[in-house]
């Protein structure tokens, strides 16, 4: 915001937005704003270590990989933010904490000057403070009415209704009814009500709102982001950063070692390896020479190389899948909410209560003034400033609770649905296992051949490279002394040590479904390093934990078959293998079609459709961007026992919220024959409202460590 | 009678400042970053 304000005309100036997931502690933001700022062309960079993000306002010329490296410089994996997904997305909450403030303010002012009535003001007095309470009533239900004005029309156009029709109603009847007993100088006005039965309820609109924006945030500063753009030569040899929507057949990319890929063409110089797992689900790289088909999405592993654009956008591959996920996701949408499940009972209810107070008033003499006043006074009183609350207040305090856990739900309906689930599909790479590999027999080396290895292997990006100096990293190696260290892309790392010719690299002669490493120093033996996909931390366990919750487990993997029948042997659940996107998707359709309710849990690209089909889904933090935007709830860290945790905690979330109805329910029992016997003035309205509110806030808080 | 005419417009205003203050500060960002600003007051070169 401070920065637009320094624009000056002289010179043109561009927003650029980053993601920096990694900043944890005060000295990062001091760090990273004077690390950017330093770069030449930057005018200003502002953190938001909430969103953990930062805004970054600089001159045209400087090109965003220039800002990424410069973060990398200071020490942070930072990722551009396409700037069509980030506008303005907190609006709708600013603009309920907004009418919030106003109901807030105007409720505090009223009851102010309804206590002076209810203790005893008399005639003029009186009179002048209930048109004090309409001059600040009126205005205030207007402006903070809305949000409810709007849904409420939305629905009554279409001839249904909703809760917020009875909120409608009685707001207005009642602000109406009070208008005209000031006028006449009557005993009771019901401003007070109506302004905190507003207040009440936009406080529960208002934390929905900010909980589904929190782990929006969440998830976006997770996402990695199929590159959004890439380096493309132009025709006369120099070289300009083109955002993935500009990129067009026939234009040439430079892809670097460990960069993904923005769009869909064919290799036209350099030899590399790129991971498809991705798009496939297959943890080996595949070899790419000039000619090969690259698809959008897959990530360069080992060395350059320079790649013609044949499809750019809605044309490449990925799109196809999200088009299939688009679809998918359709049949979800069909899903009501517990809220509005309760109101198509509730508001029915609340009307004909309504009416036949004041029929029944009506027919037993009462005037209509009196009946009228009976009947809102049922309104108020039923009008479900609890229920209203009820859902929001349990949802939020249990997704806090998850956030806190490392589990980023992404809205209330998730955490519903969540509760229902009664079956698991589990993808295998990357789901049940790490989805990268780990070395196995690494023990038997000794300290000098694994020093040698740890020098020979960080210096490549090669997965299984970096697998070696992550494990060795940890046993504290020191890395040997080598020098005239070359890397040929599919075969290996060569380098002299001690005079000798030392090796890193592929194991040819081993057999397809392992995948080995081979370490040759001079002329000793060679060594073969296997490695292997390992399950997750806790999988066992948590396939325990899922069944003891009633939930069946079962794996559907693109996987070859024998790589997946291993992974379900050893933990005792059945599996399909070898399927692709579209027979993962008509997995869960027939499913849904037995009428079972099913928790999709995936990371691939290829189990995009299936997770946005799933009646829920969940996506750890390391899957790909299609994956974690399609799935309900993103879990950190690599054991798997978040999903268990989740859906624990949404089951006793719905528990409290159900608490929460039949509380509602419980007050309204006693309240309302109190209503509908015309005993309730504004004095009884108010107390039961806000008492009602109190315990059902309170019973939610119980869910704070619910995620433990 | 008179002091109430008088500081019931006193209470009135004195809400809506803070109203006004409340909303003032909302749209000029000042929560946009709550976390963020627990954290700056531990930074130390900042005049």
């Amino acid at each position: 915001m401070n920065a637009e304000a320094q624009i000056t005309a002289t010179q043109a100036i561009a927003q650029t937005r980053l993601s920096v997931p990694s900043m944890r502690c005060a000295g990062c933001i001091t760090k990273i704003e004077k690390g950017l700022s330093a770069v030449p062309g930057v005018i200003d960079a502002r953190v938001n270590f909430t969103s953990k993000r930062v805004a970054v306002s600089h001159g045209v010329e400087v090109q965003i990989p220039l800002l990424v490296t410069s973060l990398r410089d200071l020490g942070f994996e930072a990722q551009p933010i396409d700037d069509g997904t980030v506008i303005d997305e907190h609006e709708e909450s600013r603009a309920l904490l907004r009418a919030m403030a106003v109901a807030g303010f105007a409720a505090m002012n009223i009851m102010l000057l309804s206590v002076s009535v209810w203790s005893g003001a008399t005639g003029v007095i009186r009179d002048m403070f209930h048109w004090f309470s309409a001059l600040i009533a009126l205005p205030t239900v207007l402006y903070s009415g809305r949000p409810f004005f709007r849904s409420a029309w939305s629905v009554v156009r279409h001839g249904r209704t909703n809760m917020d029709v009875p909120i409608t109603i009685g707001v207005v009847l009642v602000s109406g009814l009070s208008l005209y007993e000031t006028i006449t100088g009557g005993a009771h006005a019901y401003f007070d009500g109506a302004v905190m039965l507003l207040f009440f309820l936009l406080t529960g609109r208002w934390l929905d709102s900010v909980m589904r924006d929190r782990a929006r945030d969440g998830v976006t500063a997770l996402l990695r982001q199929s590159a959004p753009g890439a380096l493309v030569v132009k025709p006369d040899g120099q070289t300009e950063w083109v955002g993935a929507r500009d990129l067009a057949p026939g234009m040439r990319m430079l892809v670097a070692a460990g960069e993904r890929l923005a769009a869909d063409g064919l290799v036209e110089e350099g030899r590399s390896s790129f991971d498809l797992s991705l798009l496939t689900g297959e943890s080996q790289p595949e070899t790419v020479l000039p000619g090969s088909v690259v698809h959008a999405g897959t990530l360069n592993v080992s060395a350059p190389v320079t790649v013609r654009v044949t499809a750019a956008g809605a044309d490449t591959a990925i799109a196809d899948i999200a088009r299939i996920m688009e679809e998918a996701a359709q049949t979800r949408s069909h899903y009501v909410r517990i809220a509005d499940r309760a109101a198509r009972y509730y508001a029915p209810a609340v009307h004909t209560l309504a009416l036949s107070a004041f029929i029944g008033w009506m027919i037993m003499g009462a005037g209509w003034h009196q009946a009228l006043m009976i009947s809102a006074a049922v309104l108020i009183i039923t009008c479900p400033c609890a229920l209203g609350l009820a859902v929001p207040a349990a949802q939020i305090v249990a997704v806090g609770s998850l956030m806190r856990a490392g589990i980023l739900v992404k809205d209330g309906s998730a955490l519903e649905r969540l509760a229902e689930a009664d079956h698991v599909l589990l993808d295998k790479t990357g789901t049940l296992t790490l989805g990268r590999p780990e070395p196995v027999d690494i023990g038997m080396l000794d300290q000098r051949q694994k020093s040698v290895m740890m020098a020979l292997a960080r210096s490549s990006r090669h997965p299984l490279s970096q697998a070696l100096r992550r494990s060795l990293e940890a046993e504290g190696i020191v890395a040997a002394d080598i020098s005239e260290l070359v890397e040929t892309p599919g075969e290996g790392l060569f380098a002299k040590y001690d005079g000798e010719v030392v090796s890193l690299g592929r194991a040819d002669d081993t057999d397809a479904v392992t995948l080995a490493s081979r370490l040759r120093i001079g002329n000793e033996p060679a060594i073969d390093i296997h490695f292997h996909d390992a399950l997750r931390p806790q999988a066992a366990e948590t396939i325990a934990a899922l069944r003891k919750l009633g939930l069946e487990a079962a794996i559907i993997s693109g996987d070859r078959a024998a790589a997946v029948a291993e992974v379900a042997s050893e933990l005792g659940i059945g599996a399909r293998a070898g399927l692709s996107p579209k027979d993962k998707l008509d997995a869960i359709t027939q499913f849904s079609a037995e009428g079972r309710k099913v928790l999709m849990v995936g990371d691939g690209l290829n189990d995009g459709p299936a997770l946005a089909a799933g009646h829920v889904s969940m996506a750890p933090a390391s899957a790909s961007d299609a994956g974690q935007n399609a799935a309900d709830a993103v879990w950190m860290g690599d054991g798997l026992m978040p999903v268990a945790i989740a859906i624990r905690a949404a089951r006793a979330t719905l528990r409290v919220v159900k608490e929460n109805f039949v509380l509602a329910i419980g007050y309204n029992v006693i309240a309302v024959p109190l209503a509908l016997a015309g005993m309730v003035t504004p004095l009884i309205a108010a107390l039961a409202m806000s008492g009602s509110s109190i315990i059902v806030v309170g019973n939610a808080l119980r869910l704070r460590s619910a995620a433990r | 009678m008179n002091v109430v005419l008088l500081l019931i417009p006193i209470a009135l205003l004195l809400g809506l400042a803070g109203l006004a203050a409340f909303l003032w500060a909302l749209r000029s960002g000042q929560f946009e970053d709550l976390d963020g600003a627990a954290m700056r007051i531990l930074e130390e070169d900042e005049i």
